[in-house]
């Protein structure tokens, strides 16, 4: 297969008129798998049920049965979302679940004609942002093994990395879609809440999960939006749909403070390019974003701590130590307290609000650093030392406690040789409008 | 460090001790810090209300407590 062909709206064509068989596509996926075993971005391959799929969407389309974009087309499922009939392991070496129904997002993606080719593996329950602790070994960064893929989807990136797949499906609770995109050089979206079904999907926070679609270019990841969502995908007509000038905000207060040179540069540059688009940079400020890590941890703690409950008490060793402790943690916390940032919540929610009235879209970095080395537990950004997993949270997981819908592409830079990205926020609601304004963005950046 | 937080903190500390969790100690102090950052948050809200409206408070009644 030509090795050129990365992208699905340039796959589908092929396979519609019959050029491109979807039993070729799973094969070299599969080849893919084969030939990058140190990422370890598989807990389970489907390879005899995907290839028995595959034949049978090629008959569907000599039949005349095209059913869109994503017919034939092979897709990756994180290990926390249910396909019937296959093991739900969560990464964990806890018992696993053994669906017998999809999850509703699976059921969708195969009505639009996907092929399952596997499940990937994650930090365990989803709970970090490294991916290391996991029962099935840690996922390791394609661009360079001796590093974290970042989570907690970080099998469904590195998965895209190598082109073991052509669309994954991620969860996003504090960035974890997000965080894995930027740390592998790939396309992610955590949709507004409750846009995407969370059914089917174990949980690790219920008010903070989102499942989000990932890819290799943004136009993917709207087809598989569509799908998701319900929407029949379409394929675009002609390049970016979004050609009007646009206003970015930039928020720099909080957001740029503490980044590395190559997250520095790669926002430099998009802003140089968007600008030279002819569209506005606008510099404005979240108000109170501070407040985000402290109303984060004290919705996740107890929300993960009730539904782990139960393990906690019958099985607690089965747990990687890490996610234990932070299991644990939430179980010390005051339901005051928890009521309190709730409150807090829907002041932030009105601050990211009020700041997208001043702008189409927010632009900012997606990780303040580069992919992290696997087993480091702090990282110094311009000489102040952090936790990893703060600093790998620090700008994302505003969007999941105020739910607006967030976007996570590659941007160019020449610090090193490790990808870094920028992140899109728009208003609740306008998903499909940020999608658009990312294809801008994407063809812009080049 | 407000008494109440120091005395939550103590207990917790006491009791993961108890159930033979040592390494959550420091966990818990670092969640002791957030929910003070918490705390304060909440109450720059309250600030803020309270000068937009006198009547303000009674919309938060356990925000006077904490």
């Amino acid at each position: 297969m030509n090795a050129d062909l990365r992208r699905i709206v340039d796959v589908a064509p092929l396979v519609q008129s019959g050029a491109l068989s979807p039993v070729t596509l799973v094969r070299a996926c599969l080849a893919r798998i084969d030939a990058r075993p140190e990422t370890n971005a598989f807990i389970t391959r489907l390879d005899a049920v995907a290839l028995a799929d595959a034949l049978a969407c090629e008959r569907e389309i000599r039949a005349g049965r095209y059913r869109g974009p994503l017919h034939g087309i092979p897709v990756s499922v994180k290990d926390l979302i249910d396909v019937a009939g296959v093991q739900t392991t969560s990464g964990s070496a806890q018992p696993a679940l053994e669906p017998t129904v999809d999850a509703p997002v699976i059921a969708r993606l195969r009505d639009a004609g996907a092929i399952i080719i596997g499940k990937t593996n994650l930090h365990e329950f989803a709970f970090g942002t490294t991916s290391e602790e996991s029962a099935f070994g840690p996922v390791r960064n394609p661009h360079d093994p001796g590093r974290s893929a970042g989570g907690s989807s970080g099998g469904s990136a590195a998965a895209l990395a190598t082109g073991m797949c052509f669309g994954a499906l991620g969860t996003d609770t504090g960035g974890s879609v997000r965080i894995p995109s930027a740390a592998c050089g790939t396309v992610g979206l955590k949709p507004a809440g409750g846009e995407i079904s969370c059914e089917g999907v174990v949980p690790l926070s219920t008010s903070l999960d989102h499942v989000g679609p990932m890819a290799r270019s943004v136009a993917d990841v709207a087809l598989l939006f569509d799908a998701l969502t319900g929407r029949p995908p379409r394929l675009p007509e002609r390049g970016p749909a979004e050609s009007s000038r646009l206003v970015f905000g930039v928020p720099r207060p909080y957001f740029c403070d503490r980044v590395d040179a190559g997250v520095a540069q790669a926002l430099a540059r998009s802003c140089t390019a968007l600008a030279a688009a002819g569209h506005t940079i606008l510099d404005l400020a979240i108000a109170h974003a501070e407040w985000t890590p402290d109303v984060y941890l004290h919705i996740v703690l107890p929300e993960a701590s009730h539904y782990h409950a139960r393990w906690l008490e019958r099985s607690p060793s089965l747990y990687s130590p890490g996610v234990r402790v932070r299991l644990e943690m939430g179980r010390y916390l005051l339901a005051e307290d928890y009521v309190r940032a709730m409150r807090v919540r829907r002041a932030l929610t009105a601050a990211v609000d009020r700041a997208l009235d001043r702008c189409d879209v927010l632009l900012l970095p997606t990780l303040p650093i580069a992919a992290p080395v696997l087993g480091a537990s702090t990282v110094e950004v311009n000489g102040a030392v952090e936790p990893i997993r703060a600093a790998m949270l620090r700008l994302t997981q505003l969007f999941n406690i105020t739910g607006h819908p967030a976007l996570a592409l590659p941007a160019p830079h020449d610090v090193d040789a490790l990808p870094r990205g920028i992140q899109l926020v728009a208003q609740h609601h306008q998903t499909a409008r940020l999608l658009e304004i990312g294809c801008t963005v994407e063809a812009c950046l080049g | 460090m407000s008494a109440r937080i120091d005395a939550w903190l103590a207990a917790a500390c006491a009791d993961a001790e108890r159930r033979g969790l040592p390494e959550l100690k420091p966990l818990l102090e670092s969640l002791a810090r957030s929910t003070i950052g918490l705390r304060a948050a909440e109450a720059q809200l309250d600030d803020r209300m309270a000068s937009a409206s006198p009547a303000a408070d009674r919309a938060n009644p356990g925000a006077a407590t904490s």
